[in-house]
């Protein structure tokens, strides 16, 4: 994407250089508009977008949460300023601004507010979602590799703002059973 | 009568007051259009200044320069500020001045209206103003999202500052709108066809109709939210039936088009300079334009975009990013219109252009990005971020205040008759576009790399330091650029170096006057036989000043101008205008009065405002009008044509008819809110629902069928010479009965504070019910008049207006009744 934006805005930048080079004999107004407007103007970007709009909701779609035998659930409530999270596999259960999930499995987030709109965002593992009053949002998530994931609320929610962050630990798959069975806390 | 001879009868009847006094009651267009620009710069000093504060806080981590409060402050101000105090009364500004100008009137179409919009603007800025140097100034963010913006999360008066400081300088952009509409459709010099009308002028138009349709639902997501603050009616309190997605879709129904309410007037600056630095006339007038109304509707359709992370389902994420992408196609054919006109034509680098240049390489690249984040994966990960904030720069700073820039040196000759002797106009651009890029480049490099927007500070090892420091420094370079502008447009004041008349060999009318621009514009009127008046007859302006045109000889004191037919530009009618008055500043002031009880909660000064105001506009009214008809007026050049008080059609029926555009935007937004709220909000059914009234319910339909008929029966007695007053009065009980019914439909709207569905049924009840008192305040009006026998079977102008209100009313009274006890009846 960014490669065809910096070949675009190249091309602007040459059209635009070179009127103050060339000396341009006169042209008929109607082919300078069937050039400028139609082609350049109009046709040119409608083939871009269309196949970048068409790339975007394929990948948006994969994205999408699915049904998938071996999904892990769990739920992360964002109040001012933490993350309380739960677990379908261990009720009861509750961390603090620390998720743990298991790795190589994909895992949907219910995310949820006890005040204000945040948003549940973990850069490496999926784009982020909002959590609204009265709503619960589901995000799919799925770590490739066990390790620790850096996390915070992207949406703005007053003075704790710039502190508003959390960590999601990855499991093995013998961690995560530990972890269930409540070993390690 | 010599041209000298005419210059100076002309000027005394135009001319403001003299010295500062004059500031205070002129009503010319060309004062109230600098006005609007000066006073429109000072909050772009300001708001830039608020800019340099949050680069300096963020320029090192763990900056102890500002603690988040106060951060969260400037950036709520910086924003809000540059939005709603720099660019859009920058467009009207520049608008007021310009368009009579350029269309060849002399004046807009309603002088008061300008003047007290201006004067609303002053008086809600300073209320911001006045908050932030107190240190309460609203603190949410500039959209303001509820439940952080509720009563519960931010109890200060910060917010209340916020919504009814912007809703009051909201009234003097729909003011503007209205008048700028009215002017373009109307008030040009005749044989002005709409084909034959500047680009600009077009440009203006479109912008003024999206005003009009765009800032309604922000006006009404602002009186709700105030009213879930102040009296605790809970729109957005999701445990009561609100939703906060409400204020979500509300802020950006109006949010997008206003991006576009901001780039459009810039672009029709670049329609209009951009031909004349290239000395050959736009390509493609007619694509351009086709092109600028495809975008008006398209920004309608995109809102949803600032929403895709709230959980919004996928199928519907895809038609508003598609819709999203779309809107770049008619962006994409007027940026290669203008490459194509360079193409066409001899291109020079005078410093307009310069801006010009500036502003394509920025806004491509701010356009680029915008195609980008309208990629759902891409805007899951950007959304948020620095990238997002580099992006809105890109787009806004490239997309208006380079060409605002372009403009300003284009036009700076005109507004002084100067030229300008220092030339630091040159090297100030270096050092903005240079400052810009470089801040604004770093930025989305920053955001890339994960850091969020509106955060006051942040670690060393997030590793951001040295590009923050980057951009910190980048936009210190950008300030002295723009510091340099302001600094040669001050010189360019204080040096007297007289310029040419038309520096640039323009062709529009706007430079067939002297310059500095006389108080009258032009001594006759032209009659315009194609886009550029000036190329078509170099001898023009001299033959307009001999009074060649028409109105080209001053009658009694009056101030004329006449008004064509909208689509063939054949003069229809003679326009007189009122002359200097300090209504509108006392009017606006005691509007501020009103919003300011509100703010402080002096409840009880409210009613005093509120008869204040209806007593003001009474006397704005009453003071029009003449207890005779006038003849069919002589233009000049063999053409007679009726008094704008004699036509059905007169401006005051299209003020009119394009203020209730805004009104019946307004509350069609309502309408849409109790929708949503019923069928999207997780707190429905409410526990009670309206008793349905079926006596109400009829008493409120009959009011609405009688008022309405009554007044057309009324209209036509009065055509034929009848007496009207018995009509009038039948009217005038239609009204109350809708009247009472919309006041019983708010007495009896179950528990408002307990769910949003009591509320909303208040607040139609409440719409209904104004309207209804309004409707019927003026045909209580119209009595007067009719005995005070300033109307006649020819003199029927006040009649055709009231009639729109009653019928507004009418309409309005009907759907709310039928809504709210159509829901009591359902349930």
């Amino acid at each position: 994407m960014l490669s065809g934006a910096g070949v675009i805005f190249a091309l602007v930048m040459v059209l635009l250089v070179l009127p103050y080079r060339a000396q341009n004999g006169p042209k008929g107004e109607t082919r300078q508009i069937r050039v400028w407007i139609v082609g350049l103007g109009l046709a040119f970007p409608m083939t871009v977008l269309a196949a970048l709009l068409g790339y975007g909701l394929f990948v948006g779609e994969q994205l999408l949460p699915r049904d998938l035998p071996d999904v892990v659930r769990v739920g992360a409530e964002g109040r001012q300023w933490a993350w309380t999270f739960t677990y379908e596999d261990a009720p009861g259960t509750t961390t603090q601004d620390v998720l743990h999930i298991p790795a190589g499995r994909p895992v949907d987030v219910a995310i949820t507010t006890a005040d204000v709109i945040h948003s549940f965002w973990v850069p490496r593992l999926a784009g982020k979602l909002d959590a609204v009053p009265g709503r619960a949002n589901i995000l799919r998530i799925e770590a490739d590799a066990p390790g620790v994931y850096q996390g915070l609320s992207a949406e703005f929610s007053g003075a704790g703002y710039d502190r508003f962050t959390f960590s999601v630990t990855a499991h093995d798959a013998a961690g995560w059973q530990a972890f269930l069975r409540g070993d390690e806390r | 009568m010599k041209a000298l001879e005419r210059h100076r009868k002309l000027t005394t009847i135009w001319a403001s007051e003299p010295g500062f006094r004059g500031w205070f009651s002129t009503v010319n267009h060309t004062d109230l259009g600098r006005m609007f620009l000066t006073t429109a710069f000072f909050f772009f000093i300001v708001g830039g200044l608020l800019a340099m504060l949050i680069r300096a806080q963020l320029a090192t981590p763990h900056s102890a320069f500002a603690g988040a409060e106060i951060y969260n402050q400037i950036f709520t101000m910086h924003g809000t500020i540059m939005m709603f105090l720099f660019a859009i009364p920058t467009f009207e500004g520049l608008a007021i001045y310009l368009l009579p100008k350029i269309l060849g009137s002399r004046d807009l179409a309603f002088p008061r209206l300008t003047a007290y919009g201006y004067w609303c603007y002053v008086f809600g800025g300073s209320m911001l103003l006045v908050a932030m140097v107190l240190g309460i100034a609203p603190e949410g963010g500039w959209f303001m999202y509820p439940p952080l913006s509720g009563p519960i999360h931010s109890p200060g008066i910060n917010t209340d500052f916020w919504l009814i400081g912007i809703t009051f300088v909201e009234i003097s952009a729909i003011a503007a709108a209205v008048e700028i509409t009215v002017s373009v459709l109307k008030y040009r010099a005749p044989g002005m066809s709409l084909d034959k009308m500047p680009i600009f002028a077009w440009y203006a138009l479109i912008t003024a109709l999206m005003i009009l349709t765009g800032f309604p639902p922000l006006i009404l997501g602002s009186v709700l939210l105030e009213l879930e603050r102040a009296f605790g009616l809970p729109f957005f309190q999701v445990d009561l039936g609100g939703d906060s997605l409400l204020w979500q879709h509300l802020f950006w129904l109006f949010g997008h088009p206003e991006v576009y309410i901001i780039f459009l007037p810039a672009a029709g600056v670049i329609s209009t300079v951009l031909p004349v630095m290239c000395r050959t006339p736009l390509l493609g007038y007619g694509w351009v334009v086709a092109a600028a109304v495809s975008l008006a509707f398209l920004s309608f359709g995109l809102w949803v975009h600032h929403m895709f992370t709230t959980g919004i389902p996928h199928m519907g994420l895809a038609f508003f990013s598609a819709a999203s992408t779309l809107v770049a196609v008619p962006t994409g054919i007027q940026i290669f219109a203008w490459i194509g006109t360079m193409w066409k034509g001899k291109p020079d680098l005078r410093l307009p252009m310069l801006h010009i240049l500036g502003f394509f390489c920025t806004f491509v690249i701010g356009g680029l990005t915008g195609v980008m984040v309208a990629v759902v994966p891409f805007d899951w990960q950007a959304h948020d971020t620095a990238f997002i904030t580099a992006h809105l720069h890109y787009v806004l700073f490239g997309g208006f205040v380079f060409p605002i820039f372009a403009g300003l040196y284009y036009w700076l000759p005109h507004f002084t008759g100067r030229q300008r002797f220092f030339r630091l106009g040159e090297f100030a651009f270096a050092l903005i576009f240079v400052g810009f890029h470089v801040t604004f480049l770093a930025m989305h490099w920053v955001g890339l790399l994960g850091q969020r927007r509106r955060i006051p500070t942040y670690a060393p090892e997030d590793g951001w330091t040295t590009i923050n420091l980057i951009s910190s420094v980048g936009s210190f370079v950008l300030a002295i650029g723009i510091a340099m502008v302001l600094l040669d447009v001050i010189l360019h004041g204080l040096t007297f170096y007289r310029g040419p008349r038309n520096p640039w060999n323009a062709g529009t009318l706007e430079w067939a006057m002297t310059t500095p621009p006389p108080a009258y514009n032009f001594a006759s009127l032209p009659h315009v036989t194609g886009r550029e008046p000036l190329h078509d007859d170099p001898e023009l302006p001299a033959r307009l000043a001999r009074g060649e045109g028409y109105l080209g000889t001053p009658k009694h004191d009056w101030r004329e101008t006449l008004t064509v037919d909208i689509a063939s530009g054949r003069p229809d009618m003679h326009v007189i205008y009122p002359g200097n008055t300090r209504l509108p500043i006392v009017m606006s002031a005691v509007t501020g009065l009103f919003f300011l009880s509100l703010l402080l909660k002096f409840y009880w000064t409210v009613p005093v405002a509120v008869a204040g105001v209806i007593c003001l506009a009474w006397r704005w009214v009453w003071k029009q009008g003449r207890k005779d008809d006038l003849e069919p007026m002589s233009l000049g050049r063999g053409l007679k044509v009726a008094n704008a008080a004699m036509s059905r059609r007169s401006p005051g029926w299209w003020g009119t008819a394009f203020l209730l555009t805004a009104n019946a935007t307004f509350f069609g937004s309502l309408l849409f809110g109790f929708a949503f709220l019923w069928t999207v909000a997780p707190g429905w059914p409410p526990p009670a629902w309206l008793a349905a009234s079926p006596f109400e319910l009829g008493a409120g339909l009959a009011g609405a069928v009688l008022s309405s008929g009554a007044m057309r029966h009324t209209m036509r007695t009065n055509r034929k010479g009848g007496k009207p007053v018995l009509g009038l009065i039948l009217t005038l009980a239609g009204a109350l009965a809708i009247a009472f019914a919309c006041a019983a439909l708010m007495t009896r709207a179950p528990a408002p504070v307990e769910h949003a569905y009591g509320a909303t049924l208040l607040v139609l009840g409440g719409y209904g019910l104004f309207h209804a008192c309004l409707a019927a305040l003026m045909v209580v009006f119209l009595i007067a008049r009719v005995r005070g026998g300033y109307t006649s079977s020819g003199r029927q102008a006040e009649f055709s207006i009231v009639t729109l209100w009653v019928d507004y009313a009418a309409v309005i009274g009907v759907l709310i009744l039928l809504v709210a006890h159509a829901s009591g009846f359902s349930s």
